[in-house]
């Protein structure tokens, strides 16, 4: 008890004398961090799991891309189990002028099995929930539709108008406000539209080519929920899955996965660099406390009693950063919620203790593993050091101090990422930035200290002191480095891609995409394109032109090809059978069960390019071209034959030429395209893109009118939302990054300040010998500019090679230099370094230089 | 001041002038007294001997008169020069023309090895024939095959002779030594001794030296005895 009373009464010494105040923020950082993501993704998991059954609409669904078949609703009646049938597509639906795509999704009279739909009989005032919704008894009466406030806004109606849906005209009876199955829908093409199952055949929607998803949910209790799970199981067939409870939204799971390892990572830069902090101010306070250390050992202190009385006040400290961290965090959670509005419509249940535990597990282990070896060393202090001041100290510097703190981040790293590749590459990452610019700031350092003859005195023995510092000045380097380059890569280097992205795309690159063509509305809709002086530009050569000859381009209207468009599922590689579970990677694995859209053709497109083997002549038949891309997935090669099930009809043909296709451009392509025959028989729809001007947008009202089965998709709608989702999610990423960037602060600060005792020192010993203050601040200069300069040049290049290779690598755009990250990042590492570094050292020339000395003992 | 001691400025000048100078700190919980009323004055080329019980405010004394640190009451007035009336640069600038100072722990820049610390003051004046100078001072004090060698690498003897070259190597008009011979022992104790008088003698400096060495002592021409802060003997008499 006495120790733990004279350890408290050290921290409030050690806290008051600003000692430890560094090292505090440092952990809250590493905590509040933390405990931001953990809170964040808790509260989001249980929100997943709490809602699971009324997000699936009930205990099971089984899914399927073609109509249930008879023997599962034989088997849920034998099982007695309560049923419901779901089936969606999305399609235009018109009122008036105004028309609009939308998911409609037709249901039978027991949907939803479980959870509860939500209607208002009006729009609320500002669009969202109105204060007069209830709880749904039913569905829609035939006849009848619920819709989105979102539709009747595209469409400018209210409930209790009409709206055309197919063939038919229905009443719009009520305003969807809330969907079971719809809260973490974050990427919906289009508004809601309920209907009841008994309308649909009338609609005359459902036809070849129409993109229908069958659901049935079943419901009841567990025994028979079981038993048809088993019997679903054994007789799944192609394009048939079964969802529980437990995989329930399994997209939104993978997503949410997804983003928790990236903020995970994203707070766990901020640790590693906050555990820097905490190794740099734990070994400037050892070494101040070896004196203290070596006059208690002389009063007859054990090693043990040493010990345990800075492991207390360490321990009292770790405790205090862990609830003030938490409570941080706790906040900070709340603003991250907040950026991701959109992306999260469900109400979130309140946070979990578990993610504080854990914030403050990290905290300790962060104390642990990088304070507690420089603390190890005052045990050994040796008592004669209170006689011998010159008696040299021994550094933490063993291989076992490192490797405890190595080994923390690696484990803390393991359990964020827990995937063992992404863990090799952050770590990798992580290891190759600093060390590079460890040996880049040495090398420099080095180049620096040799300019000796020819300069000035203080510049030379600003020089020279930092290469006697290289240690403290190579961490300063890195430290600073890291932190400049992840807010160049947050601000300049980000916008850079982000625009490079939205200029890449042609100004009038198709804009919509027409699906669902019948064969024999071919020739109509050729004759209505031509009609309405429609016609697919933005073709390859029109990417390259000028802006301004863009601009001035007459409206030229080639004809809009039609593409006909084939359904079929890949079965055989050369005779051997596809099986998706054997696939290597999850891209493979997806492309495998999915349906293909497979294509014919006479001739090769003159956007597309022939990369291997050549397109066939008249006359070749059961030929095949395909994709380079997707054949490097799924590792297919020239001669190779491949077998689709089309409809029932196995069709086989060999690969004879891969083609180059340019998925930026936003036309109609096709992974597989077979030679003139080879589908002939089997159902074949057409799909085709062309760009409409905005001015024109009346238009598809018109094509709708005279082609109520056609669904024209607005790329450009879906643009804007797949930008305004990144956007999102990288506001949220910054947000987590602001830690970071904290942490990348701190380092710095207890950098600066772990040299600061020998920088005063020295000051004070120029300003005896009659340095003037102009002289002593030139000789600090000379140092601080050279450490931000090659901070600022380490963090460029890192943060241009980041860029170059997300740019090259993985937006396949030409990467453009931008002068400016070097250029900030050499000002904010040289302004940055000065100012924290006049300021730390301020005192050394403005008091007497032996109150200087004196104070530095 | 002037009017009581006029005999003394007839053919030698006044260099330091101490006037009554007190120092107080404040601990946590009282006013500390280190110095009190401390008067006295030296000329041109003497050799004045600070001594005193260790506590008795000796170094406190030294750092006053190299305007190191700043009385609480009363001044300095340096070769005509009130330190109170200058601001810390010009102190720093005053200290660069006349000062030079022997740090009781040598205090040599472990950034720069023998050569280079001793060419310091030199360039920081802003003199061009630094390295010159500073070999010649070195070679003087025998350490001519160490110019190389930084601070780490010489011993406690070595760096005290760099820290006296360092303090004449601009042919200060003072020099001031806290305990010139404190950590050395006696052989090599003398050599600094005799070292201190060689220039004290070719060039005119005027030495004022903490030391608690008797050695040293009776080498001086006069002694000024600190007891507890104040000054109690200032005569010529008592240094024998």
């Amino acid at each position: 008890m006495n120790t733990l009373r004279l350890a408290l009464k050290m921290l409030r010494r050690d806290l008051a004398a600003g000692e430890l105040r560094v090292l505090l923020i440092a952990l809250v950082v590493a905590v509040a961090s933390v405990a931001t993501v953990g809170f964040f993704t808790d509260r989001v998991r249980s929100a997943l799991n709490g809602e699971a059954t009324r997000l699936l609409g009930g205990d099971l669904a089984l899914i399927a891309d073609h109509p249930i078949a008879q023997k599962f609703l034989a088997a849920a009646t034998r099982n007695g189990l309560k049923t419901a049938n779901v089936t969606t597509f999305p399609s235009m639906v018109s009122a008036g002028e105004g028309t609009a795509l939308s998911e409609i999704k037709a249901v039978s009279s027991t949907y939803p099995l479980r959870g509860l739909l939500r209607i208002a009989s009006a729009r609320g005032a500002d669009g969202s929930r109105s204060a007069a919704d209830r709880d749904a008894l039913g569905v829609p009466q035939p006849g009848s539709v619920w819709v989105a406030d979102a539709l009747l806004v595209k469409l400018g109606r209210q409930v209790g108008d009409a709206i055309t849906l197919g063939n038919r005209q229905f009443t719009i009876a009520a305003v969807i406000t809330k969907e079971p199955d719809s809260a973490f829908d974050y990427f919906k093409v289009a508004p809601r539209l309920l209907l009841n199952e008994a309308d649909i055949a009338s609609t005359g929607l459902i036809r070849t080519g129409s993109r229908v998803g069958y659901r049935l949910l079943l419901a009841g209790p567990p025994k028979p929920v079981e038993a048809f799970q088993m019997f679903a199981k054994a007789n799944l067939g192609r394009g048939e899955r079964l969802e529980g409870v437990r995989d329930a939204r399994a997209e939104v799971r993978v997503a949410l996965e997804r983003a928790e390892q990236f903020l995970g990572l994203a707070s766990l830069l901020s640790v590693i660099l906050a555990a820097v902090g905490v190794f740099l101010v734990a070994r400037r306070f050892m070494r101040r406390e070896f004196d203290t250390c070596a006059i208690l050992r002389c009063l007859g202190a054990s090693q043990a009693t040493l010990l345990s009385l800075y492991l207390l006040e360490f321990l009292v400290l770790g405790v205090l950063a862990g609830v003030v961290g938490c409570a941080l965090g706790y906040g900070a959670q709340y603003a991250l919620i907040k950026l991701l509005t959109g992306l999260i419509k469900a109400e979130l249940p309140p946070a979990g203790w578990v993610p504080a535990l854990q914030a403050f597990a990290v905290g300790l282990l962060v104390l642990l593993g990088f304070a507690l070896p420089p603390l190890l060393r005052l045990r050994s202090v040796p008592p004669l050091r209170v006689l011998r001041r010159d008696l040299p100290i021994a550094e933490p510097s063993s291989a076992i101090a490192y490797l405890l703190g190595l080994s923390v981040i690696a484990l803390l790293l393991l359990w964020k990422s827990g995937d063992m590749q992404v863990w090799l590459a952050v770590l990798g990452g992580v290891a190759a930035c600093v060390v590079t610019s460890a040996l880049l700031g040495w090398a420099l350092i080095s180049a620096a200290a040799r300019l000796k003859s020819g300069t000035g005195v203080s510049i030379r023995y600003g020089l020279a002191s930092l290469r006697r510092r290289a240690g403290s000045s190579i961490t300063q380097i890195v430290a600073l480095g890291l932190g400049i380059m992840a807010l160049l890569l947050l601000t300049l280097v980000r916008g850079d891609l982000m625009n490079s992205w939205r200029n890449n795309l042609p100004a009038d690159a198709p804009n919509r995409f027409v699906i669902g063509i019948q064969q024999d509305q071919v020739a109509e809709l050729k004759k209505f394109f031509q009609t309405y002086g429609l016609g697919a530009r933005g073709d390859a050569a029109s990417r390259k032109q000028q802006p301004t000859a863009r601009e001035s381009a007459v409206p030229q209207s080639a004809e809009v090809e039609l593409y006909p468009m084939i359904r079929g599922r890949l079965t055989t590689i050369n005779g051997r059978p596809v099986v998706a579970e054997s696939m290597s990677d999850e891209r493979s694995r997806r492309l495998a069960e999915r349906e293909f859209n497979l294509s014919q053709a006479i001739g090769l497109r003159s956007d597309n390019r022939i990369v291997a083997g050549a397109w066939w002549h008249a006359g070749d038949s059961e030929q095949l071209s395909v994709e380079e891309g997707i054949a490097k997935t799924l590792n297919l090669h020239l001669g190779d034959t491949l077998t689709f099930n089309v409809g029932g009809t196995m069709v086989t043909g060999k690969i004879s030429n891969l083609r180059k296709v340019d998925w930026d451009s936003f036309k109609v392509n096709f992974f597989v395209i077979g030679s003139p025959g080879l589908f002939d028989n089997a159902p074949t729809s057409y799909i085709t893109s062309f760009y409409l001007p905005r001015e024109h947008e009346a238009t598809i009202n018109a094509m709708v009118q005279a082609f109520p089965n056609l669904s024209v998709i607005d790329v450009g709608a879906i643009l804007d939302q797949v930008r305004s989702i990144a956007d999102q999610v990288s506001r949220a990423v910054e947000f987590v990054f602001i830690f970071t960037l904290l942490a990348g602060l701190i380092v710095l600060y207890a950098a600066i300040v772990s040299s600061q005792d020998e920088r005063m020192f020295e000051a004070a010993i120029m300003r005896t010998l009659g340095a003037r203050r102009a002289q002593v601040r030139g000789t600090q200069a000379a140092e601080f500019v050279v450490i931000g300069l090659i901070a600022g040049v380490v963090a460029a290049i890192f943060a241009s090679a980041v860029g170059f290779a997300v740019s090259v690598r993985i937006l396949n755009l030409s990467y453009a230099f931008n002068p400016w990250v070097p250029l900030v990042g050499i000002v904010l590492g040289v302004v940055g370094v000065a100012l924290a570094g006049f300021a730390a050292t301020a005192q050394a020339v403005n008091r007497p230089p032996l109150e200087t000395i004196r104070a530095l003992g | 001041m002037k009017n009581d001691l006029p005999h003394l400025a007839d053919d030698r000048r006044i260099i330091v002038s101490a006037e009554a100078l007190g120092k107080r700190v404040a601990t946590s919980d009282m006013q500390l007294t280190i110095l009190t009323e401390v008067s006295f004055q030296v000329t041109e080329g003497e050799a004045v001997a600070i001594v005193g019980a260790s506590g008795s405010g000796k170094s406190t004394l030294l750092g006053l008169l190299a305007g190191l640190d700043t009385p609480s009451s009363g001044r300095v007035v340096i070769d005509g020069a009130d330190l109170s009336t200058l601001s810390e640069d010009a102190c720093a600038a005053l200290r660069g023309r006349l000062i030079g100072f022997v740090f009781q722990s040598f205090q040599l820049l472990p950034a720069l090895n023998a050569l280079e610390n001793v060419m310091l003051p030199l360039e920081l004046a802003g003199q061009r024939d630094a390295r010159q100078q500073a070999q010649e001072i070195l070679g003087r004090v025998g350490l001519a095959a160490r110019l190389g060698h930084y601070p780490k690498q010489l011993s406690g003897g070595e760096q005290q002779r760099v820290a006296l070259a360092r303090a004449f190597v601009k042919r200060p008009k003072l020099l001031l030594a806290d305990e010139p011979t404190g950590n050395l022992d006696a052989h090599t104790g003398q050599q600094v001794i005799d070292l201190l008088f060689q220039l004290n003698h070719e060039r005119g400096t005027t030495l004022l030296l903490v030391t608690h060495d008797e050695a040293l002592a009776s080498r001086c021409v006069r002694r000024l005895k600190l007891v507890a802060g104040e000054l109690v003997t200032s005569s010529e008499a008592l240094a024998r």
